[in-house]
C-alpha cells in the first residue's frame, strides 16, 4: 500500500462478539491492520438490528440504522466478522430506508463501503496471511447470508488455505442452513433443534478436530449443539484461525 | 380450513416425533434435490431460461386482464364455456353446479392444488357425488383420507410400506406383493374401472394459452388424459395466474418447471386441452368448462405479494427448505405447504390464522436461491412479519422484549453498560465454559449448551488496550 494512503476501516463488532467472544474483535482488528488498515471500533456502535428487523419492527430497526451509519460515516469501509450482520446493513437497510428522503441515499452509500471481513480481505484488499500454521483437520459451514446474500463462499477458503498443516475437509451440505435463524432458534426451537442436530451429525461425519464459520451466532448454535452430544469438534470463528489465534481455548474452552 | 387443527407449534412437535414422517421426507426431497441439481447442472441455459420464465410470468401479471378476456374469447370460440369465480366459495358452486347438471354419480378427478385451494373434494362428497382421485398419489390419500402434504407428491409423508399396507387394506383383491411395480399394477386395475365409467371429469392447468384457449396439463401418468377424455364433460379449476400469452410460452415455462419439480426435462404427458369433442374427432368430451378462479389473487397483485403470482408451483422451495424437511408439509396447516406456502396461506385463510408461518423460517434464502421464476420468498415473508407486528399479533412477551432491548440498543452508553452488567450476570449460570440451562433462554438450553461469555465484553477491552497504546 506504498504511496496509498492507509484505508481507514470502521470495525463493527456485532453484539454477539462484544458480549460472548471478544478475542473474535481483536482477531479481525490483527488482519486489517496486518493488511494495511487503520482501524478504529466506533463507541456508538450497538447492534445491526436483527432481533426487531426480522420480528417486522422496522421502526427500531431503522432507528438503529440511522444511528449506526451516522457514526460510520467518516471510515471509508465499514468491516464486520459476520456475514450476517453485514448482510442486514448491505441489503435491509438501504430498503428500510428507501423512503426515507433524507436517508436512503446515506443508507445507499453505507451499505456500498460495507464488507464481511474474508471478502473484504481478499476482494477488496487481496490479502493473503503468511507465516500461519495450525496442524490440525477442519471443516468450514457456509453462513447463509454470507453466502446467499453477500456471495461470501471462495474468500474464506482461499484464506484458509495459506494456513501451514491446516487440513481442510469438506462438509457434506456446507451450504444448508444450521437453524439458527437468530430469533427463530428459540421461538421455534423444537424444529431448530432437529435442524441443528443433522448439522451436527454431518460435522461429527467429517471427523475434523475443527469447526469453522464466518459468524458467531451459527457457531455458538452449532458449538452448544455439539457439547450437548459429547462430540469433541471445536469450534471457531474463521478470522481466529486466519490471525494465529486458534491456539487457545474454542467456543466454550475456557483457558 | 382447518378450523379444528391444534397450533401450528402443536403440531411442528408431533410431526418432528413421527420417524416414518421423516424418512418418507428425507427419501423423496433427497431424491428431488439431487436430481434437480443434475438437471440444472446439464442445462448450461438454465439461468437465461429463468431470466426469461421470471419475465413472461411479470409481463402476464401486468397485462391479467388482456390476456384473460383473450383467453376467454378464444376458449369460447373453441366450444368451451368459461366461469368465472371471484372466491373458493362461489367456484365449489359453480362445479358443483355443473356436475349436478351433468347427473353426474362418479367423477374422475386429476391432481390439482387449486382443486384443493378451494375445497372440492369436501364440496363433492356433500353434493352426494362419488370423487375418483386417479393420479396415484392422490388416490393413495384418498384412501387413507388425507390431504395433500407437497404440491408436487401429495402422498410423500408416506413411506412405500405405509403405501404397501394402506393398499393391502383398501384393494380387492389386494396387490400380490410390496414392491412399487406390483403396487402400481394394483392402484391402475382399480383406478381403470372408474375411468371409463365416470360423468364428469375434472382437471386443473398447468398453463392457460390466452391466444389458443386452450388448457395444458402436464402429468407423468397420463391420469389427466384418462379423465379428461373419456367423461362426458370436462371441468378444469385454474388460478387466474396460470394464464400465458401463447404455447411458446407455455413451453418456455415447461422448461424450468419440470427440471426443477422432477429433475426431468419434460413431463411424460403434456397435453393441451382446446374445446370439446368436434365433429368427426374420435374421442373427447361432449362439454368443456373451465373455471377461472381468482380467490384473492387480484388482491396480490396490487399490494407487496404480487411476486407470488409468479410462482408455476414446482416445489423446489419445498425440497430445499430446512423447515418442511423436518416438519413436512402437514404442519403448515395450509393447502399450500413449505416456503412458497408460507407466503400463500395468509392470503388464503387470513394472517391471524397463519402467522407462525411467516416466522417459522430461518431466511436463509435457499428457496429463493432454486426458484425458477426468482420469486424472493424470504422478502416476501419480511413482508407478513412486518404486518403481523404492525397488528400486534405477535405475543405480548416478544412485543415487550424487543421493545426494551431496542430502548437499549438506541443508546450506545446504555448498550455499553448493560452488557457488562449481562456478561458478569451470565458468567454465574456456567461451569467450566458452557451454560446448560438458563432462565428466560429454554428455547436455548433444552437442546444445546451456551457458551459462556469470557467475562469483559470486547468493548471494555478494547477501551483498556486504547488507553495504554496512548
Amino acid at each position: 500500500m506504498s504511496g496509498q494512503p492507509q484505508p481507514t476501516v470502521g470495525l463493527f463488532v456485532t453484539c454477539l462478539v462484544d458480549a460472548i467472544r471478544p478475542q473474535i474483535g481483536f482477531a479481525a482488528i490483527q488482519l486489517l491492520e496486518e493488511a494495511g488498515c487503520r482501524v478504529e471500533v466506533p463507541e456508538a456502535q450497538t447492534c445491526c438490528g436483527q432481533p426487531a428487523f426480522n420480528s417486522g419492527d422496522d421502526r427500531d430497526t431503522a432507528r438503529l440504522a440511522r444511528q449506526t451509519i451516522a457514526a460510520f460515516e467518516g471510515f471509508d469501509h465499514v468491516v464486520l466478522p459476520s456475514g450476517s450482520c453485514a448482510a442486514t446493513m448491505v441489503h435491509g437497510w438501504p430498503e428500510l430506508l428507501a423512503g426515507d428522503p433524507d436517508w436512503a441515499a446515506r443508507a445507499k452509500a453505507f451499505a456500498a463501503k460495507t464488507h464481511e471481513i474474508t471478502s473484504f480481505l481478499v476482494d477488496v484488499l487481496g490479502y493473503t496471511p503468511s507465516g500461519r500454521r495450525l496442524a490440525a483437520s477442519a471443516t468450514y459451514h457456509d453462513s447463509c447470508s454470507g453466502l446467499r446474500e453477500l456471495g461470501v463462499a471462495a474468500q474464506p477458503r482461499a484464506l484458509l488455505a495459506r494456513v501451514e498443516g491446516l487440513e481442510m475437509r469438506g462438509l457434506p451440505g456446507n451450504d444448508v442452513c444450521c437453524g439458527f435463524g437468530g430469533t427463530f432458534c428459540v421461538k421455534y426451537s423444537d424444529i431448530s433443534n432437529a435442524i441443528v442436530t443433522e448439522k451436527a451429525e454431518a460435522i461429527e461425519g467429517t471427523g475434523a478436530d475443527l469447526l469453522l464459520a464466518g459468524d458467531l451466532g451459527c457457531l455458538m448454535n452449532m458449538a452448544g449443539k455439539l457439547h450437548r452430544r459429547g462430540a469433541r469438534t471445536r469450534c471457531f470463528h474463521a478470522v481466529e484461525v486466519l490471525a494465529g489465534r486458534a491456539d487457545g481455548p474454542a467456543i466454550g474452552e475456557e483457558g | 380450513m382447518n378450523v379444528a387443527l391444534p397450533p401450528f407449534k402443536e403440531r411442528a412437535k408431533a410431526a418432528l416425533a413421527d420417524r416414518r414422517l421423516k424418512l418418507a421426507i428425507d427419501r423423496t426431497t433427497g431424491t428431488a434435490e439431487a436430481k434437480r441439481a443434475a438437471a440444472v447442472a446439464a442445462f448450461p441455459e438454465f439461468d437465461a431460461a429463468r431470466a426469461r420464465g421470471r419475465a413472461i410470468k411479470d409481463h402476464v401479471i401486468a397485462n391479467l386482464g388482456h390476456y384473460l378476456e383473450m383467453f376467454e374469447r378464444n376458449a369460447t370460440a373453441s366450444g368451451a364455456h368459461v366461469h368465472w369465480a371471484v372466491d373458493d366459495a362461489e367456484a365449489r358452486a359453480i362445479v358443483t353446479r355443473l356436475c349436478l347438471d351433468a347427473k353426474a354419480k362418479v367423477v374422475t378427478r386429476s391432481k390439482s392444488m387449486l382443486g384443493e385451494e378451494i375445497g372440492l373434494p369436501h364440496a363433492l362428497a356433500d353434493a352426494g357425488i362419488e370423487r375418483v382421485e386417479t393420479d396415484l398419489a392422490e388416490h393413495i390419500i384418498q384412501l387413507a383420507g388425507e390431504t395433500p402434504s407437497h404440491i408436487i407428491w401429495p402422498a410423500m409423508h408416506r413411506t412405500r410400506e405405509q403405501v404397501a399396507e394402506l393398499f393391502t387394506a383398501s384393494h380387492r383383491p389386494p396387490p400380490e406383493a410390496d414392491d412399487p411395480a406390483t403396487m402400481v399394477q394394483s392402484a391402475r386395475r382399480v383406478l381403470r374401472e372408474k375411468f371409463l365409467g365416470a360423468d364428469v371429469g375434472i382437471s386443473g392447468a398447468n398453463f392457460l394459452v390466452a391466444d389458443t384457449g386452450a388448457t395444458c396439463t402436464v402429468t407423468n401418468e397420463g391420469n389427466a388424459e384418462l379423465t379428461t377424455t373419456p367423461p362426458r364433460v370436462h371441468i378444469v379449476t385454474a388460478g387466474i395466474e396460470k394464464i400465458v400469452p401463447s404455447t411458446a410460452h407455455a413451453m418456455a415455462l415447461l422448461r424450468i418447471l419440470v427440471r426443477s419439480a422432477t429433475g426431468g426435462e419434460l413431463t411424460q404427458y403434456t397435453t393441451f386441452h382446446c374445446g370439446p369433442k368436434r365433429p368427426g374427432d374420435a374421442d373427447g368430451p361432449e362439454e368443456m368448462h373451465i373455471v377461472l378462479v381468482d380467490n384473492g389473487r387480484t388482491k396480490m397483485l396490487a399490494g407487496e405479494f404480487r411476486e407470488m403470482l409468479r410462482c408455476i408451483r414446482c416445489g423446489a422451495c419445498m425440497n430445499h427448505c430446512v423447515v418442511y424437511r423436518q416438519i413436512g408439509g402437514h404442519a403448515y396447516g395450509g393447502t399450500y405447504p413449505g416456503p412458497m406456502g408460507s407466503v400463500l396461506t395468509p392470503v388464503l385463510d387470513g394472517l391471524a390464522a397463519a402467522r407462525d408461518l411467516p416466522n417459522a423460517c430461518t431466511m436463509n434464502g435457499r428457496c429463493a436461491e432454486v426458484c425458477p421464476v426468482g420469486i424472493p420468498i424470504p422478502t416476501l415473508l419480511r413482508a407478513w412479519r412486518r404486518r403481523s407486528w404492525r397488528e400486534r399479533l405477535e405475543p405480548g412477551a416478544l412485543r415487550a422484549g424487543i421493545g426494551l432491548w431496542a430502548q437499549v440498543a438506541h443508546r450506545p452508553a446504555l448498550y455499553r453498560l448493560a452488557s457488562r452488567i449481562g456478561v458478569r450476570a451470565l458468567r454465574a449460570f456456567g461451569r467450566d465454559g458452557w451454560i446448560g440451562s438458563l432462565p428466560l433462554a429454554g428455547g436455548w438450553t433444552a437442546y444445546r449448551d451456551l457458551p459462556r461469555p469470557s467475562g469483559r465484553t470486547f468493548m471494555e477491552q478494547y477501551r483498556d488496550q486504547q488507553r495504554g497504546r496512548k
